[in-house]
């Protein structure tokens, strides 16, 4: 089990964002009940927020980005406004970007179920027996390479690993994302997620495997391959 | 690896869990099985390195920039709220 990750552990901002009398991140209906607003924000409170939203913005989106595509923008949005409506449920201002974390992790998960209906989950056995590693020595994409593997790797730049992510189904995606790049540890992804552990290790698993899946295919969709070859 | 000594885990068992292997989210007795498996088997051993190249190479694709007039908008929407 994972248990270290580049970020301190969240309990404390999740248990924060729960407390918030009144409403909750857990349920249908959370944004509504921010806007009807439980909590008064104070004057000095609402600069004080200001201020940490602002100094996050950069890091919101891109953890946004990394999610949602597209839908980054809005999606930031959406954790403003929670996170301004409990912002005197953080004590601990120290604590307040990663508290911004969870809570747009959190309006990302709403957002997940609310479209819960067109998700497809993908079967373990339609991916199971794929390997990036053996596709290419069998295709043997770059003849002319004697470290083939690296080079295909070599051939990805930032750009096409986020298309290639983005392409990935929601809900892998988000514990790939979480895990890999951002650095959680799977307990606190399945706490964000409000996912038993055993869901996110098996969403884990086919994420890793539609992800080797995905570059390969993205490789071979965008000619990627062949103007590596022709460079 | 065509011939592996008994009791060590095909080649095919020893992929599937090369990530988890990497991560350390495997159980203490399958840890050991894939260890004992790459002691053995230099195939599947490219094949974890490949992997590891791969997560790092996902880990480091972190950071879309904030263009400026994304910040401008969420900065009025801050200011709005």
């Amino acid at each position: 089990m994972k248990t270290a990750s580049r970020h301190a552990p969240l309990r404390f901002h999740v248990d924060a964002i729960s407390s918030v009398a009144g409403w909750s991140f857990r349920g249908d209906g959370a944004i509504e009940r921010a806007r009807e607003g439980t909590e008064q924000v104070q004057a000095g409170d609402r600069e004080a927020f200001e201020v940490l939203a602002r100094e996050n913005l950069p890091r919101l989106y891109s953890l946004a980005r990394r999610l949602a595509g597209d839908e980054a923008e809005d999606l930031v949005q959406e954790c403003l406004l929670n996170a301004y409506r409990s912002f005197g449920s953080l004590h601990e201002r120290g604590a307040g970007p990663k508290w911004l974390q969870s809570i747009l992790v959190n309006a990302f998960r709403d957002r997940l179920r609310k479209a819960a209906r067109t998700v497809q989950e993908v079967g373990v056995d339609d991916i199971e027996d794929f390997s990036l590693y053996r596709t290419i020595a069998e295709d043997d994409p770059l003849p002319y390479s004697d470290t083939l593997h690296l080079d295909f790797l070599r051939a990805f730049g930032r750009e096409d690993i986020h298309e290639v992510v983005q392409r990935l189904p929601a809900i892998y995606r988000a514990p790939l994302v979480l895990c890999y790049i951002d650095g959680y540890a799977t307990k606190e992804i399945a706490r964000m997620l409000d996912l038993p552990i055993g869901t996110v290790l098996a969403q884990l698993h086919r994420g890793r495997k539609l992800f080797e899946r995905e570059m390969w295919s993205y490789a071979e969709a965008t000619g990627l391959l062949a103007r590596e070859t022709s460079q | 690896m065509s011939e592996l000594p008994t009791g060590l885990i095909p080649c095919s068992k020893a992929v599937q869990q090369l990530w988890e292997y990497l991560d350390r989210s495997l159980s203490a007795e399958d840890l050991g099985r894939v260890d004992r498996h790459m002691a053995f088997c230099r195939k599947c051993c490219g094949e974890m390195e490949f992997a590891k190249e791969l997560q790092a190479m996902l880990a480091s694709s972190e950071g879309d920039e904030l263009p400026p007039h994304v910040r401008e908008r969420l900065e009025r929407f801050l200011e709005e709220i």
